[in-house]
């Protein structure tokens, strides 16, 4: 009697079936399937010129596909859900602050990569057994509004402590620690500069200096600091952002001004290593081989720059001129031992949220 | 039935569960020791109680706010009105940074109510509930309008006719009516607010935190799955709560309504009173949702020579140029479109055979499927994106690299949409209309089409136009499953915003102009589509 009902459902449910259908022949494209494909799974702030990627399949015969998820702890996360069954076959993404939980939840597969040599020990942080591959670092520093301090005729300032002075009271605005990479990697700098106990110390002073704390960089560095040309309606003139920022900010810019309008304070810096690595049961190991090379290939690691806004790991690959001439090289940026951030991570975070917030 | 329970039962119970059992049980053992211990952590205890009241204030304000905007759009004429209909719907598509920065420029520190006054907002509670008031407006101004507009006047003035006052003939005829979409209304912004993100953490400031808000924390940042686990459940528990209320406060309201066209009731106001009801309420949109539009507006106009479209123009030499970081804005416009239409129509199958199968049948399973229908809005998109990742990795269903997921996902919060939009004006359907048909030999198939179909033909294009905005605007889950060479507008927008830079700012700025525009077309050409075809019945 209800032929016509029961057909609609019929319908729809092939129609579902139909999909699911043509999602499977997407998936042949995939790795393992098709050993002419290699996936790299990465955060959804990878970049690569589409000509760099081009030239890795003309030299290998592989096709990249990029499978991207989340923020880069959110991606890390995805990956350690997913392990043993990957979704791709290398990662991108991992840094300094998460290494130690993918590492132990043995997510990579050793691989020395061919250019390994060209890295500096320092950003080689796996020596012993090579499971991941240091491909870009960066320094999350303290970024200043030239324009205000010019105006106010106040001296800029430089390190950590310079942040607890009276000059720069309600100056500075930072992220959460919890949920944001800048954020926490500014309480990392502190606790790698004060020790265990004295960064406590140091953020209460900095609490009583009128520190601010929003949730991520983009309030942070477009509702609340004074310098960002895009945003720039802040009134605070000193962020928690990236060393690279100042290039960032004139790199669009028609006519190169001779300073970008934003600095760095040098010695309010922490570094962040950004790692790649061979998935355990990816089905094209080959493939992911290959692509780690290319990686830490000169071609590759000369796109980095301003395409992540972040330095190469290769000591020999050629920074552009945006870098050079707007940028600043930190020499002393503070590191911890992947290993204390891994175990002191939560805690940490837990005390300084009770701390500051 | 079937297709809607197969739907749920495999796209949302069961990677929700394998989430949630990921998290609890620990090399094979069940952990519900967990559940006590972060139960009665003051912390979580601290959590839901910020969770249940912000939302329930949230709701209050929403429907005192946009109540009377669902009246003067259900009942008056004026020019602009769809347009402005359309406008409304677009916080709710907007990414949240964006928008939340938007209303910040207006309320918040250096804002131009500032500039004025001296009124600040940001890190208040006032700019959290205003800014839900802010997205929420549309779902009250089209589920309550949308029945409202149907509804007889001819009753009222009967009332009035036999004596009644004008307040007690509202009070007596209409109300109850309304009662039912007022409360679907009001249960979707309470879901929304209860489980508030971005919102909460742009405005709020890190100090403030929704359960929903707590279970990101512990899911993407700490990876303390047994936690998340456990926070989940609460939430469930606590939606379930909410659903339960829901049920026992509208199932004896509803009653069969006599519905008409829409087009009939609408005229243009008289009398000094609505004259003033009508511009109170232009005045309360235009402050409230038109100004936070247009200071984005105005931001992707500024450009760093002026006035001009250089941002636009931006967004294409880029394209050319860059990298994978970049993307046509007229392809990114294109992917949204595609997974929003592809999502629209697998929650209007699948939410529309659920409304038509609950309003059909009763009783305790019924009911109990009514509210599985609606979780999904009580659950967090971190929890749904990671419960796809391991659930749905094996054949046949391995669908974790497949573009299909976008959409689904998209559906998942799209359906609750159309069962609440469509529930209450199906239930007003004269089931005697139903009666006589089937007396004189239709088919209930037949009796659908021919009786149900043209009085919710209003309801369904309503009810589309949310799943459409919904799945246009996802961004929580669609991040994590979106690849990224088919970004939507809002993961191309998240990606602008994230680097800095004077131009990067602008192109989001604009490319967040384009997504408000291609909304408010879309929504417009859905109601067009209906006015045309209103004709046949």
């Amino acid at each position: 009697m209800n032929s016509q009902l029961r057909r609609a459902i019929s319908a729809a449910l092939l129609g579902s079936l139909a999909l699911s259908a043509l999602a499977g022949c997407g998936e042949d494209t995939k790795s393992g399937s098709d050993s002419k494909t290699v996936t790299l799974v990465t955060h959804d702030s990878f970049a690569a010129s589409k000509a760099v990627l081009k030239e890795f399949t003309k030299e290998t015969g592989y096709k990249v596909r990029v499978q991207a998820g989340g923020d880069a702890g959110a991606a890390v996360n995805q990956a350690i859900l997913s392990k043993g069954h990957p979704q791709g076959d290398v990662f991108f993404g991992v840094d300094n602050t998460l290494l130690s939980r993918a590492l132990d939840n043995d997510l990579f597969a050793p691989y020395t990569a061919k250019g390994l040599d060209k890295v500096p020990a320092a950003l080689r942080l796996d020596r012993a057994e090579h499971r991941v591959t240091p491909v870009d670092f960066g320094d999350i520093c303290v970024n200043y509004d030239r324009k205000y301090f010019a105006d106010k005729k106040l001296t800029p300032p430089r390190t950590l402590d310079d942040l607890t002075r009276p000059a720069y009271k309600n100056l500075l605005v930072t992220e959460n620690a919890a949920t944001s990479s800048p954020g926490l990697g500014f309480l990392l700098a502190t606790a790698a500069k004060y020790g265990d106990d004295g960064w406590k110390g140091y953020w209460k002073k900095l609490r009583t200096n009128g520190v601010e704390v929003v949730d991520g960089w983009e309030q942070a560095y477009y509702d609340r600091f004074s310098g960002s040309a895009g945003g720039g309606k802040g009134d605070r003139p000193l962020v928690v952002s990236y060393a690279s920022s100042p290039p960032a900010e004139v790199a669009d810019a028609k006519s190169k001004p001779a300073k970008a309008p934003t600095g760095v304070a040098t010695g309010t810096c922490f570094r962040q290593v950004e790692f790649a690595g061979l998935l355990n049961g990816a089905g094209n190991t080959k493939g992911g081989k290959a692509l780690l090379d290319f990686l830490l290939s000169k071609r590759f690691q000369e796109d980095v720059p301003l395409n992540m806004y972040v330095n190469p790991a290769r000591e020999d690959a050629e920074l552009p001129e945006l870098f050079t001439r707007y940028g600043v090289r930190i020499a002393d940026s503070a590191t911890l031992a992947p290993q204390k951030i891994a175990k002191n991570r939560e805690s940490w975070v837990k005390t300084w949220s009770s701390l500051v917030l | 039935m079937a297709v809607p329970l197969a739907f749920f039962a495999v796209f949302f119970a069961y990677p929700v569960a394998a989430i949630v059992t990921r998290g609890l049980r620990v090399d094979g053992r069940w952990r519900f020791g967990r559940i006590s211990e972060v139960v009665s952590d003051p912390a979580t205890l601290d959590v839901l109680w910020f969770t249940c009241w912000q939302a329930v204030a949230s709701t209050a304000l929403t429907l005192a706010v946009a109540l009377p905007g669902a009246y003067v759009f259900a009942r008056f004429d004026f020019p602009g009105k769809g347009l402005l209909r359309a406008v409304v719907t677009v916080p709710f598509v907007l990414p949240t940074v964006v928008a939340g920065s938007a209303f910040l420029a207006l309320l918040g520190r250096g804002g131009l109510l500032d500039e004025l006054w001296g009124v600040r907002l940001d890190t208040s509670v006032w700019a959290i509930l205003l800014a839900h008031v802010f997205f929420n407006y549309a779902v009250v101004v089209r589920t309550v309008g949308g029945l409202w507009a149907q509804l007889d006047p001819r009753q009222e003035e009967a009332a009035r006719v036999l004596g009644a006052s004008r307040l007690s003939a509202w009070r007596r005829v209409t109300l109850p009516a309304l009662a039912p979409a007022v409360a679907a209304a009001a249960l979707m912004v309470f879901l929304f607010t209860f489980t508030s993100f971005g919102v909460i953490q742009i405005l709020g400031g890190p100090r403030y935190a929704t359960l929903e808000v707590a279970i990101y924390r512990e899911t993407a940042q700490l990876l303390d799955l047994p936690t998340a686990a456990v926070l989940t459940l609460v939430q469930f528990a606590a939606v379930a709560a909410v659903l339960a209320l829901h049920a026992w406060t509208v199932r004896r309201r509803e009653s069969a309504l006599r519905l008409v066209d829409p087009g009939r009731t609408a005229r243009r106001p008289t009398g000094p009173a609505q004259w003033a009801l009508l511009w109170g309420v232009l005045a309360v949109v235009a402050l409230l949702i038109v100004t936070p539009l247009a200071v984005l507006a105005e931001r992707s106009l500024n450009g760093p020579d002026g006035y001009g479209f250089t941002y636009y123009e931006a967004l294409r030499s880029s394209a050319d140029s860059g990298g994978t970081f970049f993307v046509a804005p007229m392809e990114a416009v294109g992917n949204s479109l595609w997974y929003a239409a592809v999502a629209t129509v697998f929650a209007l199958v699948v939410g529309g055979l659920a409304a038509a199968a609950l309003t059909r049948k009763a009783g305790r399973l019924v009911r109990g499927f009514d509210a599985l229908l609606m979780l999904p809005l009580g659950t967090s998109a971190v929890t749904v994106g990671f419960g796809f990742l391991i659930a749905l990795d094996e054949p046949p269903l391995d669908l974790r690299a497949s573009w299909v997921l976008v959409p689904l996902a998209q559906a998942l919060v799209g359906v609750p949409f159309v069962v609440r939009t469509m529930l209450p004006v199906l239930r007003a359907v004269d089931h005697r209309l139903r009666e006589a048909a089937a007396v004189l030999g239709a088919s209930p198939w037949k009796v659908w089409r021919e009786v149900d179909l043209p009085l919710v033909g209003r309801a369904v294009a309503v009810a589309a136009g949310f799943a459409f905005a919904v799945s246009l605007g996802e961004f929580g889950a669609t991040v994590f499953i979106a690849r990224p060479d088919h970004p939507t507008l809002p993961v191309a927008i998240a990606r602008f915003l994230g680097r800095a830079g004077q131009l990067t700012y602008g192109q989001a700025m604009a490319l967040s102009t384009i997504l408000m525009l291609v909304c408010a077309g879309s929504l417009l050409a859905l109601e067009r589509i209906r006015t045309d075809r209103s004709g046949e019945f």
